[in-house]
């Protein structure tokens, strides 16, 4: 008897707070709105909605490898400044980015390995365009010892399959005079994730190291026989600066930007190298002379143990990923491709200008001139692009 | 607003409220309903996308120890030990801890002190993990590797759980900082439990004469154990698949090893540091391993809630 006097009390009670409670919650629910109204009219005005933008901007899309990503990033913003042309690089990585493109759903791809094989097979008439080099090197966390240590590549693929495991080994103290190395265990340190950096360094041990090649092999994720791995080029950087006799292997820009002990390495032609800007370079010209034209297959291609007595032996190209006939992509426009095709002959001309202060390698000019015939060959609709 | 006539006013209310309950009825019924199928789809899709996986390996996929991209063999046993051997340690180290800070926050602690604690377990509860595992990197890994793991290895270094040269990234790091990161979970969740046990229980035993530990334990640990229970699922919920700290503290090496002080790697870890630059076979065995992972954290929860009624079904007496 009691529960509908109950309800009735507050249901009457409800209705009499329930006036101004309305009316307030609408008048917050018009200041909502109106700021709201607001922010994207002030964001209309900023990005210029109501200028004079008739034509609507060319935007390209490209995505793959993260060692690229910040050159990439630089071409874009001054490409935009110099043309108005938008480029939207994602960094998803190298297998990402091969899967991109070949769904044709990005205009270009970016990966830091050739195709494969089978990847080439799902994707014919990809061109591979080396856009920059990049090289990997050793370093290592020795107290009291400083960079250039002399290593050659048999030695190091020993301590990387756990055959080598101190520093004071006979093998590393005879190609080291005058260094007293220290009777401590090396903790070898991998990439814990697929990279474009692991593939070039066990592509560069599978070709100094017969037990390498055997065992382990070539690939941007290997079964490690020993070490432990880190995240990223920034992971194994940082665990090697922490910890001491700790060695790995990272790419040229985290040894220049934060100047880690490193190693120099044996060449084929006998010299001990340390890793630079000019010797990468220098490996990436002595390649040159043997590279295929941008149509045929890349998948053999490594520049790793270059020949040339100044040059890296752990270097690589970067490339990216282009069909040679564009209409193949979804969506793709003759202005899109135009703009596209004056993309790429920038990037591997003007563009290459950016490199050095961003610690890329610049393409030397007999690699240039290969990727100038290949941006010959793009058309789209059979109109050849760039003439 | 525009209805000038009170009643009327009253009585659209009166259906308006009706029809707002069976819209809430629906509403709130499709989303637990959803939340099922959510599931099945998941699980449906997870199958689909490992189907090259489950039929090119087979059952052997979950018990085989080699995880080889070039050969493309890949076998989930590393990940799924690696997954158990932290988690484990995560509650060995995490719940007991957690279980105090929420005993003295709901029982023992000051009024004044209790406010703020309360605010800090909280708050570390939303912290990310990303921040665990950086401060993992920077403060725990040197301190475990120069302080904690010789130490530990001083007194207990004849068990096989401790041998080889401590370096920090390895399983127990792992265990430690999945234990840091569950404790505000775990505490949190536990202390709202113990709030809801009416104080009559804890009257009751102070009137029978017990202690403060005896009123803790038998009115309000008891009382508030499914509320423990669903705490501790959740903690390890986040321990078992946790990616980012792990990833920065395990060593991430594909190996079954029995010390504790050895490198290992966890299902999420492995997942989410090569799902973007594997090819096509392998992608769809990391697909298998989720599933595996999805089907690890089923089979735990149910494991959990027998032995769990198990436990209290002795406490109480009961068959």
């Amino acid at each position: 008897m009691r529960a509908p006097k109950e309800t009735k009390e507050s249901s009457t009670e409800a209705m009499g707070d329930l006036r101004p409670a309305r009316s307030r919650r609408g008048l917050w629910i018009g200041v909502g709105a109106a700021v709201v109204v607001i922010a994207i009219l002030s964001y209309g005005v900023m990005s210029g909605w109501f200028g004079a933008s008739t034509s609507p901007p060319v935007s390209l899309v490209g995505a793959g490898a993260t060692f690229p990503y910040p050159l990439i990033e630089k071409w874009s913003s001054v490409y935009h400044n110099l043309t108005g042309v938008q480029v939207n690089y994602q960094a998803i990585g190298s297998g990402g980015g091969i899967q991109q493109i070949t769904a044709k759903t990005v205009d270009f791809g970016a990966s830091d390995a050739p195709l494969k094989p089978s990847e080439r097979a799902a994707a014919p008439n990809l061109l591979h365009i080396p856009e920059t080099i990049g090289s990997v090197t050793f370093v290592y966390n020795l107290p009291g010892i400083g960079t250039g240590l002399n290593l050659t590549g048999p030695v190091i693929a020993a301590i990387f399959l756990g055959n080598i495991i101190r520093w004071n080994d006979a093998n590393i103290t005879v190609l080291n005079p005058g260094a007293t190395l220290p009777n401590q265990a090396i903790t070898v340190v991998h990439r814990s994730d697929g990279s474009g950096t692991t593939f070039v360094w066990t592509d560069y041990l599978s070709k100094v190291s017969p037990a390498w090649a055997a065992g382990p092999g070539t690939g941007k994720s290997v079964n490690w026989p020993v070490g432990i791995g880190q995240q990223g080029n920034s992971g194994v950087a940082g665990f090697i600066q922490q910890s001491p006799y700790a060695a790995g292997y990272v790419e040229l820009a985290y040894v220049l930007l934060q100047s880690m002990t490193v190693a120099k390495i044996q060449n084929q032609a006998g010299n001990f190298i340390l890793p630079s800007l000019e010797s990468t370079a220098a490996a990436a010209a002595a390649a040159a002379p043997v590279l295929p034209n941008g149509e045929r297959d890349w998948g053999n291609v490594s520049i790793t143990d270059a020949p040339g007595a100044d040059s890296y032996p752990v270097a690589s190209f970067s490339y990216l990923l282009v069909y040679r006939e564009l209409n193949v992509i979804v969506g793709m426009t003759l202005s899109t491709a135009q703009a596209l095709v004056a993309f790429l002959w920038w990037v591997v001309h003007d563009g290459q200008s950016y490199s050095a202060s961003l610690v890329y390698v610049s393409l030397p000019s007999s690699v240039v001139t290969i990727n100038e015939r290949s941006i010959g060959l793009i058309t789209y609709n059979g109109q050849v692009l760039r003439t | 607003m525009g209805l000038p006539n009170g009643t009327a006013r009253s009585a659209g209310r009166r259906t308006s409220r009706a029809l707002g309950d069976t819209l809430f009825h629906i509403g709130s019924g499709t989303a637990a309903v959803g939340l099922l199928a959510l599931l099945a789809l998941i699980s449906v899709i997870l199958v689909l996308w490992a189907e090259a996986s489950i039929l090119a390996f087979g059952p052997e996929f979950l018990w085989r120890n080699l995880w080889d991209p070039r050969t493309e063999i890949f076998g989930a046993l590393p990940f799924v030990y690696g997954t158990l051997v932290t988690s484990a340690l995560a509650l060995l180290f995490g719940v007991p801890i957690s279980l105090g800070i929420a005993i003295f926050l709901s029982e023992l602690s000051p009024t004044w002190l209790r406010v703020p604690l309360t605010f800090v377990v909280e708050l570390l509860a939303a912290v990310p993990s990303v921040v665990y595992g950086l401060w993992a990197i920077f403060v725990l890994v040197p301190v475990m590797r120069r302080d904690v793991e010789p130490a530990i290895q001083g007194l207990l270094g004849w068990l096989p759980l401790f041998q080889g040269t401590p370096i920090g990234v390895d399983k127990f790091t792992a265990g430690v900082i999945l234990a840091v990161m569950i404790i505000p979970t775990i505490s949190a969740v536990s202390r709202e439990a113990f709030l809801a046990v009416p104080q009559s229980q804890r009257e009751a035993a102070l009137s029978l004469g017990a202690t403060r530990w005896e009123t803790t334990r038998t009115a309000v640990l008891t009382y508030a154990r499914s509320g423990i229970f669903g705490a501790v699922i959740l903690g390890l919920g986040r321990a078992v698949g946790e990616t980012m700290a792990v990833t920065m503290t395990i060593g991430n090496r594909n190996v079954i090893t029995t010390s504790l002080f050895d490198q290992g790697q966890t299902i999420a870890s492995w997942i989410a540091n090569n799902f973007s630059e594997a090819g096509p076979l392998e992608q769809s065995a990391l697909i298998e391993l989720g599933l595996v992972l999805l089907a690890l954290t089923l089979l735990i929860n149910v494991l959990a809630h027998l032995l769990v009624r198990r436990v209290f079904r002795v406490a109480e007496g009961r068959p």
